[in-house]
């Protein structure tokens, strides 16, 4: 074994157990130093913040820190900030946000991150929502509800078919297969019938019982020509769009066992401007109507 | 060796040069040389730091804040949250809203540590993979969750969380939810005897709106969600982990709730 020259000749502790013997290779002074300072930082922390158990409490520190009074800061600063502007948006028509540029700037971004947070799980980041999955897309100018800025706003605020908001938009389509209310033989005509209004049916055959099986039982939600009821939230059945898609298979699905979706209501999680922000963000992607005329 | 070296003497420190004189420090090596009395003195050490650390959380009124809303999980909720734990759920989502502004933000009001009183054990979680569930409740519909479950890429494309399609398939009978509920209550949960006795009973009410649940809203307040979560025929696993996400951080009204800002 080759020995180092200069291990030979250092001084060592003196300690020696079992015939190995201990260099005095000290700490870096350095090194020693700083741990005498993290030392002195300690106590000068423990000071200074909350530290120490006691009977009844534990101390406060000489600053007053508390991590509650720390985010109700940060949050009232992002608040104050943006008080004048939040302000305005909440006092301001909502069909005038658009016409405000520096309003609609800003609802345009705050919305988005409104959307990306606590929408786009189920309409999608992009607000393409899941076609034939029952989550609606955004961009197109197809609207269950109504697509202006305050149907939107509605919408938002208080959801659909939830339980927890009494002012939630709600309506249920019979089953009509489950609950008996009609043949087999019937809802194979009307599902026919209703891919007859905006492209091809399986059996052209069956088309013309459809319609007056559709008229007897659909057409006081869906309207005599298909086009839907928005004030009941009755999809258009003439614009081959499909929440739940529109094959044969799922048009006879949706008839016989129903089908809607739920969304929750806003209002309490978001403030009034958040949803104005995003109202106004989903109102400009694409399918926003101008209101309606008085 | 370097034995023609002058040795130190024995009282050295191993810190550069000392004074040569005999003090209590320099005993230590009675402490080095006794291995037995070392590991004794280095237990006592761990003991009281460790005693100084957690004791008071036990007996601070400042860490044990009472807040309203909190009722035990109904059973048909605990069978879910069973679930969530034997799937490991944990290991990618947190329950625990730190109080910074962006957590807030995103989540909802910070958690307070009243919420998981009847979390045996806690959900906290160290780990986002997937977002912060403690307020999850409310947030989605029924329909999501079950989409969700069963494939979630199909509503989030972005997300990495696995499938878990067989829990909707899964029917479960409750038959051991009295157990379960009685071992909460061995465990400190305030479980009545007549929770225990109807645990199964109310199980099954949960998942049915067609049933008579007035017992269950009785015992367990009138919030309760009671639903066919996963709208299919049957209680499933899915039922119970959905009535779970649905109720979780939604007991505290926080319209009412006033914080202390010492705590």
């Amino acid at each position: 074994m080759s020995t180092n020259k200069d291990d030979l000749d250092y001084e060592t502790t003196g300690h020696e157990w079992d015939g190995i013997q201990e260099y005095n290779k000290p700490m870096p002074r350095w090194w020693l130093w700083t741990f005498y300072v993290t030392i002195v930082w300690a106590i000068g922390y423990s000071i200074a913040y909350p530290a120490w158990p006691l009977i009844n409490g534990a101390t406060a520190g000489v600053l007053g820190y508390s991590t509650r009074a720390e985010v109700a800061k940060d949050i009232a600063a992002v608040d104050a900030a943006n008080a004048a502007i939040n302000a305005r948006l909440e006092e301001a028509e909502l069909t005038a946000i658009a016409e405000e540029p520096e309003l609609l700037t800003y609802a345009n971004n705050a919305g988005a991150a409104v959307f990306r947070t606590w929408c786009a799980q189920c309409h999608g980041s992009g607000a393409a929502g899941a076609q034939a999955g029952g989550y609606p897309n955004l961009l197109d100018d197809d609207w269950l509800w109504g697509g202006d800025i305050a149907a939107i706003h509605e919408t938002i605020s208080y959801g659909i078919r939830n339980e927890e908001n009494d002012n939630a938009r709600y309506s249920e389509m019979p089953a009509f297969g489950r609950d008996e209310l009609l043949e087999d033989e019937q809802i194979a005509q009307v599902v026919n019938y209703v891919m007859s209004l905006s492209g091809t049916p399986q059996d052209a055959s069956m088309v013309e019982a459809g319609a007056e099986v559709f008229e007897a039982e659909c057409a006081a939600c869906h309207g005599e020509d298909g086009t839907g009821d928005r004030f009941q939230g009755a999809p258009n059945l003439t614009d081959a769009i499909w929440l739940y898609g529109g094959s044969y298979e799922d048009l006879t699905e949706t008839v016989v066992n129903s089908r809607f979706g739920v969304m929750p209501a806003w209002e309490g999680r978001l403030s009034e401007a958040q949803i104005r922000a995003v109202a106004t963000y989903v109102h400009g992607l694409g399918g926003g109507e101008d209101a309606p005329a008085e | 060796m370097a034995s023609d070296k002058p040795p130190m003497p024995a009282t050295a420190t191993g810190v550069g040069e000392r004074p040569r004189r005999k003090s209590l420090l320099d005993r230590h090596k009675i402490i080095e040389t006794n291995a037995t009395l070392l590991l004794i003195l280095s237990f006592l050490v761990v003991t009281i730091g460790g005693l100084v650390q957690i004791v008071p959380l036990f007996y601070l009124d400042n860490t044990i804040e009472k807040v309203e809303g909190m009722r035990p999980y109904t059973p048909l909720e605990l069978t879910g949250r069973d679930i969530y734990v034997r799937e490991g759920c944990y290991t990618c989502h947190s329950q625990m809203i730190r109080p910074m502004r962006d957590e807030v933000e995103r989540y909802g009001h910070y958690s307070l540590a009243a919420e998981s009183m009847y979390d045996h054990p806690f959900q906290w979680g160290s780990k986002r993979t997937g977002p912060d569930l403690a307020r999850v409740g409310g947030r989605y519909s029924d329909d999501w969750h079950v989409d969700h479950f069963r494939d979630p890429q199909s509503v989030v494309p972005e997300s990495v969380m696995p499938k878990y399609d067989q829990l909707e398939r899964t029917l479960i009978d409750g038959r051991h939810v009295g157990d379960l509920v009685s071992t909460h209550a061995f465990l400190g949960t305030p479980y009545s005897d007549e929770m225990i006795a109807s645990a199964r009973a109310d199980f099954a009410a949960q998942a049915d709106p067609e049933s008579d649940y007035d017992g269950l809203l009785e015992r367990y307040g009138e919030t309760v969600n009671v639903r066919n979560f996963d709208g299919a025929p049957g209680v499933s696993e899915a039922d119970a982990l959905i009535a779970y996400m649905q109720m979780l951080g939604t007991l505290v009204d926080f319209s009412t709730f006033t914080p202390d800002a010492s705590r």
